[in-house]
């Protein structure tokens, strides 16, 4: 649905992404994680036909993003990341506005599907200036349904929502990637974790790791961290389980027991078990902690070979982790 | 054609959603008023012929001042907004967008103008026996015309600008050159001459004022309206198409 070829815009001097290529198949939910200014509403605009690229090539559905922009924007929901929208119209008028320009037969039938599909069939003769954020946040989603696209493309569609907001954004992007192809941003981890099932990390311009949240998770660095219990007292263990082969550090002790990061490759659980009852311990448990993604993205973004710029590669505060 | 009629529309309606364009039609209506009582009575007491000129004359120099109000939003509104990314993802063409605002603007000041026929009804009553149709019918052709120029060079310019103010600012400053500043190039130069001419020919007001207003049909006049419109629509599609690429 969407290619992607070494896809390249410069604004001006800077250059805002760097021969960036990925693919994305229908029926998917690709995420495209970065922190701010890394590129993604760059090449959001690019693949919507916003404007085109300095050089590469994109295509959405078959078609080429500058050769025929017109038949890429009849197949694509774009929702931007500002969710630009008419304050002086109604919801029912704005939208049927956009599917007017969309040319939809039966234009009306299409503006109360897309508002049932977001659930405010109730606020349709209001206007959109006395709108709440989230609210807003879901016409901007209904217009970019209201043509049911081949391929949806949302910038930070959660960003600046309330905790009750974000789920129910979730939820709907959910459900509509069910059909349709999805390419979302964020710079928010967890969501990228909990929607996606690919996810694209992108810093400075440049993809930086292509994969799914769960192998993502299981390739750092191939390592595992797997927490130890006892019971009782837990005197002495960290030597015990120090002085087991295949047992990189100790990452930290815990109420009676310990964690542990073993070298890569490595699993050395029941090298350590055997360790842990030799010793006389009671052993209880004994279970790996997966990294989540934020400490595989910071470390991919910290990785970079480029001299470390002021903080702006900070990934975000995230936000209390509600779903 | 479809996605014109689709935004002109959208921009025909909004205008009737803010007071400005009542307010205008107001005041544009009572100078007309004004104007038009005291030429009655002066034309009573003279007993001086009197034409559609008493209204159109007015008309045309409030349009020209009026104009870059209405046309100000068209696209800087859009602009500052962040919608023209709405507009210009959807499968609309520049110039499908361009034509489209500015057609909404041109319909409002036809609007506009079409309540002022008013007069020349209530002129036609009083007057035996009856003021001359001719230029009652190439004035308000003329009008037609000039509107098209004012809202295409405004759409132009609002194109160029974040900001309406600015746009309103320039229109002004646009039209106001077309309307004065080259009619006293043209004196300059003597009257005569071919900087005269080509200057003379840019003359906003002398293609209106001069013939059209006196039942003149000349072909030069009507294609310089019909050029300075194209010419405005055509440079804010290109403006709109500069600003993709930045």
């Amino acid at each position: 649905m969407i290619r992607v070829e070494e896809l390249t815009k410069d604004y001006g001097a800077r250059r805002a992404i760097d021969q960036i290529s990925f693919n994305a198949d229908k029926g998917e939910v690709l995420g495209f994680l970065g922190p701010n200014g890394a590129g993604k509403t760059t090449t959001m605009r690019i693949l919507s036909g916003y404007m085109p690229p300095t050089s590469g090539k994109a295509e959405v559905a078959g078609f080429d993003v500058v050769e025929q922009s017109l038949e890429v924007r009849r197949r694509v929901g774009y929702m931007p990341e500002t969710v630009p929208l008419y304050p002086e119209m109604t919801v029912f008028d704005y939208l049927k506005f956009m599917a007017d320009l969309r040319h939809m037969p039966h234009a009306e039938d299409r503006v109360n599907d897309a508002l049932e599909m977001v659930h405010m069939e109730d606020r349709a003769g209001g206007y959109i200036g006395n709108l709440s954020k989230g609210m807003r946040q879901r016409v901007g989603l209904a217009q970019a349904l209201i043509h049911k696209p081949d391929v949806l493309i949302l910038d930070e569609p959660t960003i600046g929502l309330d905790p009750v907001q974000i789920i129910e954004v979730r939820n709907l992007i959910r459900e509509i990637g069910r059909d349709h192809t999805v390419l979302l941003s964020t710079h928010i981890l967890s969501e990228a974790q909990q929607l996606c099932h690919r996810v694209l990390i992108i810093n400075k311009g440049k993809i930086v790791v292509e994969d799914t949240p769960e192998r993502l998770q299981a390739r750092l660095a191939g390592a595992q961290r797997i927490t130890v219990k006892v019971g009782g007292d837990a005197d002495g263990l960290e030597r015990v389980v120090g002085a087991v082969t295949g047992v990189a550090h100790i990452s930290a002790s815990i109420d009676s027991g310990l964690e542990y990061e073993s070298a890569a490759g490595q699993d050395v659980r029941p090298a350590v078990a055997r360790a842990v009852v030799g010793a006389g311990y009671d052993l209880l448990e004994l279970y790996p902690i997966g990294f989540s993604l934020e400490e595989i993205f910071l470390q991919l973004t910290r990785d970079e070979p480029t001299p470390p710029a002021p903080d702006d590669g900070e990934p975000g505060e995230e936000e209390p982790d509600v779903a | 054609m479809r996605n014109v009629w689709t935004i002109a529309n959208r921009e025909y309606k909004l205008y009737f959603a803010s007071p400005a364009p009542y307010l205008v039609t107001f005041i544009i209506l009572l100078v007309i008023g004004v104007l038009f009582y005291l030429d009655i009575q002066i034309g009573a007491q003279q007993g001086a012929p009197m034409g559609v000129e008493v209204v159109l004359s007015p008309m045309a120099f409030l349009f020209m001042f009026f104009a870059p109000v209405f046309t100000a939003r068209l696209l800087a509104e859009e602009q500052r907004m962040g919608t023209i990314e709405l507009l210009l993802t959807a499968p609309v063409r520049d110039w499908e967008l361009v034509v489209g605002k500015w057609l909404g603007a041109f319909m409002l000041l036809l609007t506009i103008a079409a309540v002022s026929i008013i007069y020349p009804l209530i002129l036609n009553r009083l007057v035996s026996p009856g003021i001359d149709q001719g230029p009652v019918i190439t004035g308000y052709a003329g009008i037609v015309l000039l509107c098209a120029a004012f809202t295409a060079v405004g759409v132009a310019t609002s194109a160029f600008f974040n900001n309406q103010i600015a746009a309103w600012a320039t229109t002004l400053g646009v039209l106001v050159f077309l309307w004065w500043i080259v009619g006293f190039l043209t004196q300059l130069g003597g009257g005569s001459g071919l900087f005269s001419q080509v200057v003379g020919y840019l003359n906003i007001n002398t293609h209106f004022y001069n013939n059209l207003l006196r039942g003149v049909i000349d072909l030069q006049d009507i294609a310089f309206y019909l050029s300075l419109t194209a010419l405005g629509l055509f440079v804010g599609t290109m403006a709109v198409e500069t600003r993709r690429w930045r």
